[in-house]
Parts: structure tokens; sequence; C-alpha cells
């Protein structure tokens, strides 16, 4: 393993950051599999400094009221619903 | 209908009585929007997803007449290169039995080439729509960025990602990009095309003339490829030399790091566009518990490895300590490659290369391995980062009877100059 391999802490980590649960045999698996991954994209060190496109933009259109789903389409899918909003679980 | 696993759902959905698609069925990609019909990007998070709107080139296909068959099966979310990545099974390959359809939209090329569509809608990320029409030997075509709209298309890297055409035969795909191509209110990347010198009579250009036709090889896409897959595109190369094209090679060196940049990019997209999927609007549900336990099952649950893979190594990249050294170094790679298209196509009408390095993987191969997966995709990422336009058509096969894609790249909205050349062969 290189210097740059990855630790299943780190991974644990970032599991954590994207909300996502993994169980120990998924972050044994990441964590050699991210090292290898890694190590291929240290390739992009040798890229050169290259100017980008400047004139980028923001397209915009106007903040205007327009045809939109319906309240009880938004809700449709959605598993937990209470008195016509989505109902998710406690954020503390 | 053949046992492909090729479709997830075959609810039909009826067009228009009449307009140019009358009478013909255009399966599509089941991480394109269809009102009332189950859409799940291949994943079980959107097991039962209805969707209550069409995408626009869901509308645009009811509107010109076509029958929609099914949606199609794929990799979930289109993360892979086999098909092998949905939830819902893998897909067989209906012209070499035992290997992969190609991926992501291994379920369009599947039903297309198989004669169960007349032509399919898939989505190409970093080569979703070439690999599989490559695999299958069928034509797709994947469309310069902001030709067609994403309004509806569940997003992945929506920076490189358009929805485009497969079918049986190029001018038959041509004459599906005319009625998917255009701007869109509700998408605001769509461009229009006729503002960029071409209109949308892109069937018209089916014409097989490559009289004069000039072709630049980029040589760094042939170093490496499989022997028979060469050999085979030479072949093709010098069928459109008898008909009056010639070729020249190239040098692109900012290819060689291209698929670094475009995973980089991809799954940092990725690990963005797929938040939203927390189990609480849509999608399946974490349960009880506080808001991060919650969220955080939902996506253990719901999501396959190899979507947890790409959101977590997208996290990872765009993290602090971490961004300059692989998302900032993608960016500039990916104007490097930009720069090195333009300047190939100011001295070729088109560049051409074998769409895929490796003909179709045994089933079940390359799963194992991600990073092996992942480079086999060298050929096409450079187009998407590129944002340009570029076809897959069939080239021949192998001595092992294996299809090959012959991959032509035309300069931004240079559509008919790819789907004239490539009319030649296919």
């Amino acid at each position: 393993m290189s210097d740059n391999a990855v630790e299943s802490d780190e991974v644990g980590h970032i599991a954590d950051l994207a909300r996502i649960d993994l169980d120990d045999s998924e972050v044994e698996r990441f964590t050699e599999q991210f090292g290898e991954i890694l190590a291929a994209f240290e390739a992009l060190d040798e890229v050169p400094d290259t100017d980008r496109e400047t004139d980028l933009t923001n397209v915009m259109r106007p903040d205007e009221v327009r045809e939109c789903l319906s309240q009880e389409e938004a809700l449709r899918n959605a598993p937990d619903s209470e008195a016509g909003q989505f109902k998710g679980p406690k954020v503390s | 209908m053949s046992d492909l696993n090729a479709y997830i759902a075959t609810e039909t959905i009826e067009g228009s009585d009449d307009g140019p698609l009358a009478g013909r069925t255009v399966a599509v990609k089941d991480n394109i929007s269809t009102k009332d019909v189950q859409t799940t990007c291949g994943s079980a998070m959107l097991e039962g997803y209805v969707p209550p709107y069409d995408a626009t080139v869901v509308e645009r296909l009811k509107d010109a007449g076509a029958t929609i068959p099914g949606k199609t099966n794929m990799d979930e979310f289109g993360m892979g290169t086999t098909t092998e990545t949905s939830a819902y099974g893998a897909v067989e390959n209906p012209v070499a039995e035992g290997h992969v359809p190609g991926g992501s939209s291994g379920g369009s090329a599947a039903v297309v080439a198989s004669g169960d569509a007349d032509m399919a809608l898939g989505s190409d990320t970093g080569g979703s729509i070439r690999c599989p029409a490559a695999f299958c030997g069928v034509v797709g075509i994947k469309p310069t960025y902001g030709l067609v709209s994403r309004y509806g298309l569940v997003a992945y890297a929506n920076s490189l990602e358009q929805i485009g055409p497969i079918a049986p035969t190029v001018e038959d795909a041509a004459e599906l990009l005319s009625v998917i191509a255009g701007p869109d209110e509700r998408d605001g990347t769509t461009r229009d095309a006729t503002d960029n010198g071409t209109d949308y009579d892109f069937a018209a250009a089916a014409d097989g003339d490559v009289d004069g036709l000039s072709i630049g090889v980029p040589t760094e896409l042939l170093d490496g490829a499989d022997e028979a897959v060469v050999e085979t595109f030479w072949d093709a190369i010098d069928e459109l030399e008898a008909q009056g094209a010639s070729y020249h090679e190239v040098d692109l060196p900012s290819v060689e790091h291209a698929v670094e940049a475009y995973y980089v990019i991809a799954m940092s997209e990725a690990s963005s566009n797929l938040a939203r999927f927390d189990g609480v609007r849509y999608g399946k549900s974490g349960g009880e518990g506080n808001w991060n336990e919650s969220f955080a099952r939902a996506r253990e649950e719901g999501f396959g490895e190899e979507v947890k893979r790409r959101v977590l190594l997208g996290t990872y990249a765009l993290s602090a300590g971490y961004h300059d050294k692989y998302y900032k170094k993608a960016q500039d790679a990916r104007a490097w490659v930009k720069q090195d298209f333009d300047d190939a196509l100011s001295e070729a009408d088109v560049l051409a290369s074998p769409t895929m390095p490796v003909p179709p993987m045994e089933r079940g191969e390359s799963l194992s391995d991600p990073l092996t997966m992942y480079l086999a995709d060298a050929n096409t990422t450079p187009v998407n980062l590129a944002n340009l336009p570029a076809i897959s058509v069939p080239a021949g096969e192998t001595d092992e009877g294996l299809p090959v894609g012959l991959q032509l790249v035309g300069p931004a909205f240079g559509e008919k100059t790819i789907i004239r050349a490539g009319s030649a062969l296919a």
C-alpha cells in the first residue's frame, strides 16, 4: 500500500458525511478498493494547469408563479405524510 | 418477448394517433420519468416510485405517435458498464449469449438488438449509450450536451449526461433524435441547434456519402485495446476509405487522463445529486430514529454496492483537504480534453476509435474489480468531458462472433456529420 492508502476509520468518517450506514464487511472491502482507485486517480497530478472557459454564466428565469404539481401529486410517493405535508424523522 | 430481463416494467404507454413515429415502439430507459408508470433507475431505493409527470423526451415521443412498450433495465442510477449492478438482475446479451450487453443502458440496447422494440432511449454519462450499442451490435448516439432536454431524467452526473437514441440503423437513430431534440424551457441547459449551424432533420444526413470525409484516428485510443477489436476497427476504416474517405493519425495526449477525470467529476456530482434520496419525499423509508439514523439506514438498504462506492468516493473527492487534489485537477483535465478535441477536429471532420477497447465481457467477470470496469470506459468518457456528439455503429465481429463498435466523434452540434459518416457502415 502507498502512503496515500485509505484507512478504515477514514471510510467510516466519509460514510457518516454521506449518511450511508455501512456494515463491517463493506468498510473492509471499500477500504481496500478505495486505496487502489484513489491511487489510479493520482495520475491527475500529471495534468498541466489549463485555462478554463471564463464565459460561464448562470442561466436564470423570471421567478414567476407557474403551473406545478398539486399537493396530492407531490405527496403521492412519500412513505409518510400528515395534514398534507411530508412527515420526516426527528431532527435530533 | 424474449427472456433477456431487459425490461423492469412492461406497462404500455400509448402515444397520439399520428406523427412521425406512429406505429413504432420506443422503449425507454428506467431513469427517464414516465407519468403514472413506475420509474426505478434500476434501484431498490425507488421501487414503487411512480412519477407524477413525464420527462420532456417522453412527452415528445407520445406527441410523435410512438408506443412505449416498457421501461428498460439498467445499471443502478446509470452507474456501471455491464447492466449487472441493477437491483432487478442482470440483462442477457441477445447477440452474444453469456456476455454482458454493456451498460448502463443495457436493457435499451438489448430490446433493440433482439427486435423486442423498434427503437429505444438511453442516457449517456460516460458512454452508457455507446457501450451497450457496441456490445449488442446496434447504433447509439450521444448528442451534443444541450441538444436534448434532461427534464425528467433522474440526475446522476448532470454536467456530463445526455439522453439519446438506440436503433438498428443510423437512419432510425437519427429520426428518433429529431423527435427528442430541441430547446426546453424546463431545462435551462438546452440550446437551440438552429443557433449553432444546423437544423433538426438529422435523418436527411443518413445518406452514406463519405466521399472526401477526413477521419482523424487518435492513436492513444488504440493503445492497449484488445487485438481483435483493433483489427475489426481497421477493417471498418478500410471500408470507409473504399467509399471515398481518408484518414490520418492525430495526437490527443489529454485522453490518457480522461477516464480518471471523468470518474472524479461523475462521482462528485453523484454524491450531490443522490443526496435527495433521504426516504422522506419518495423512495425507501429509513423508518424510526432521528433524522441522521433514518436517512443513513434508508441509503444503506436502498442503494446497491456500486452506488455506495461512487457516492462515498465523490464525497471523499469533495471533502476538505482533497478538493484541490482530485476535483480541481479533474476540472483542469476536462478543460485540457476540450482543447485537445478542438485542435484535432480543426484538421478532421470526425475522429474515429473503437467504441470499447474490449469485446463484451462474460457475465459476472468484471463486477468484483471496479477499477478494471472503470478503465473499460477510456474511449467513451473523453467525449462527455468535452460535451461533444458521438455515434457508435457496428464495425463487425471478432473471430469469436462478438460485436465490435466504431465510435465517431464530431464537433459540437456536428450530429449531421457523424450521422452521415456512420450511415456508410450501418
